[in-house]
């Protein structure tokens, strides 16, 4: 399988700490990748790293070849790397279906002018975004709640319009910070599931998890983080034999990797 | 779908003839021609105000409208003045320029969110107005005076608009003027606001974050708004020094800058044509106030803190209740 994404060295310095330090993995096409790892193991400074909402110290990342760390966070998501946030970031005040159509942003051909015009291109953009926007929210369960506004939605399906915003953008691999943080199990199955549906259309996926039974089930791959650095890397049942992972889970081992 | 559409041609048209052929037979009848003057700058005061409208559509709180007015007001009067110029072509010439001058201010001051912008923003009024006082071109305290009334503006030997100074009635020229741009602008923020730049705007002052993570560039976008906002305050300023045919550095101060962002606030921050009502309304409003005297401020400054409880949408957002209630 071809690789997607290649993190290669990469180290980020907050003054003298080192949050994430000498990193490498790589991603391939279509494949499932966990990154996890104790609180303050570097996740999410890692996660921003390759969204490109923080510039690394050393080392950089590849999509297809193509280097794109360090650029603007809008440059990376029209590259093809979009994250979704960790908190429910949504725009509250929006339709969920208004939520879907801003988010194809990047595909629009006409320029903001055009729109501003109308022009012929502009409404073809309109017209293939709305179709494209509810065939999205169709696979995520969100049709019937299209035109409600999106602060008032339960938060299992937050968390599925943020996905929707995600897709929106048709990215090449789509980043989930904590999609299953604060969901109960049925929640997080169903959520399981939904990522599941999006690699089988083709996405390639990487996301940051604490919930690891969840993590477990649907990984192809792990990447196991510890004090900023990688200690092991593997399929879910390497990574649960792992020497180096069980001693990081120290205390709470069995319940923690999901053993 | 269709009688959404008629409604809304139905109540541009009543508009229309209302400022156009209403107002202006009303005057004339009851003879009361110091209104020309009193709506002319209503009219101007809200193009001022949409701009600011279109920032706090962005997220930003702007209170430094005045600054880009003062400017327009200045470079129009100085191309008139010292230059010999149109004033017909120093109306685009001082929107452009405000514009431009917002684009170099707005570079680094756009990264600034909530209190902060509106601090730098309140202070740029007051440093618009220091330098007025203090640059040789400008003419220091003195200001410019004697400007020339608008002459006649002519394209391919058509006369379009005739010399303001041969006039009978120059306000009521004003007064036309004022309206058609108040018109022209408004359309072209409804346009702006219902296009999918509005929807982009939205997401700006809803979540910045994850507009720019969706692929907005987020920096660009709040460039423009800001320059059409500016744009809109230059204009305005112009028109307002070509009128009173004079120009000081306190022609616009913190007070106009606040005033404009009040505006925006009575009328609703979520309607486009919220600041054209607020400022009619504020304008009104100060102004019938006036026979309570001393207490004129006390008694404003009550019903706008009142007003700001009881209807913190503004006043557009009656018509939204009154139609949930119906």
């Amino acid at each position: 399988m071809a690789e997607m994404l290649e993190v290669s060295g990469i180290t980020k310095r907050f003054g003298g700490l080192v949050a994430v330090n000498n990193v490498s993995f790589s991603v391939r096409e279509k494949e499932i990748l966990s990154v996890i790892g104790p609180n303050g193991a570097g996740k999410s400074t890692l996660f921003k790293l390759i969204s490109s909402f923080l510039r690394p110290t050393t080392g950089e990342v590849r999509l297809k070849g193509e280097r794109i760390s360090g650029l603007a966070p809008h440059i990376a998501a029209r590259r093809g790397v979009v994250r979704t946030f960790q908190e429910t970031t949504i725009f509250k005040n929006m339709s969920v279906r208004d939520n879907v159509v801003i988010a194809h942003h990047l595909r629009s051909k006409a320029s903001l002018f055009g729109f501003f015009l109308g022009t012929g291109k502009a409404k073809a953009d309109e017209a293939a975004f709305g179709q494209s926007a509810d065939e999205i929210l169709a696979l995520l369960g969100l049709s019937p709640l299209a035109n409600e506004t999106a602060r008032n939605l339960p938060h299992g399906h937050l968390r599925a319009l943020g996905i929707a915003i995600g897709l929106a953008t048709n990215p090449s691999i789509l980043l989930l910070d904590e999609p299953f943080a604060g969901m109960n199990h049925d929640e997080t199955m169903r959520m399981v599931e939904m990522v599941r549906r999006l690699r089988e259309r083709g996405l390639t996926i990487l996301l940051v998890e604490h919930d690891m039974p969840a993590v477990m089930k649907i990984s192809d791959r792990l990447v196991v983080l510890n004090f900023g650095q990688k200690i092991a890397e593997g399929t879910p049942s390497e990574i649960q034999a792992n020497e180096k992972v069980i001693e990081a889970y120290l205390g709470s081992e069995d319940e923690a990797i999901g053993l | 779908m269709t009688s959404n559409r008629n409604m809304k041609i139905v109540s541009v048209v009543a508009f229309l003839a209302i400022v156009f052929v209403a107002v202006p037979a009303a005057i004339s009848s009851s003879g009361r021609f110091d209104l020309y003057y009193t709506l002319t700058s209503v009219a101007l005061l809200s193009i001022a105000s949409a701009g600011v409208w279109l920032t706090f559509y962005i997220g930003r709180i702007n209170i430094g409208q005045g600054a880009y007015a003062l400017m327009g007001g200045y470079v129009s009067a100085i191309l008139v003045m010292n230059h010999g110029w149109s004033f017909w072509l120093t109306l685009p010439v001082a929107g452009l320029f405000c514009a431009a001058a917002s684009v170099l201010i707005g570079l680094p001051i756009l990264r600034l969110r909530g209190v902060y912008f509106a601090m730098v923003t309140l202070v740029l009024t007051e440093v618009a107005r220091l330098l007025a006082l203090a640059l040789p071109i400008t003419n220091g305290a003195k200001g410019i005076v004697s400007i020339p009334l608008p002459g006649a503006l002519s394209v391919f030997g058509i006369t379009l608009i005739p010399d303001f100074a041969t006039l009978q009635n120059s306000r009521l020229a004003f007064y036309l003027l004022a309206v058609t741009l108040m018109v022209v602008c408004f359309a072209v923020m409804y346009r702006l606001v219902n296009s999918r730049i509005g929807k982009l705007c939205q997401s700006l002052q809803q979540n910045e974050e994850l507009a720019s993570s969706i692929g907005v560039n987020i920096a660009y976008l709040r460039i423009i708004a800001y320059a059409v906002s500016s744009f809109f305050g230059g204009v305005s300023g112009a028109i307002f020094a070509a009128i009173s045919q004079s120009i000081y550095p306190s022609s616009f101060t913190v007070t106009d800058s606040v005033n404009f962002m009040l505006n925006c606030f009575l009328g609703g921050l979520g309607y486009v044509f919220g600041p054209m009502l607020g400022t009619l309304v504020l304008y009104f409003g100060w102004d019938l106030l006036f026979q309570t005297g001393q207490f004129q401020l006390l008694i404003y400054s009550g019903l706008m803190i009142v007003l700001m409880l009881v209807l913190p949408n503004g006043l557009l957002s009656l018509a939204e209740i009154t139609r949930k209630k119906g």
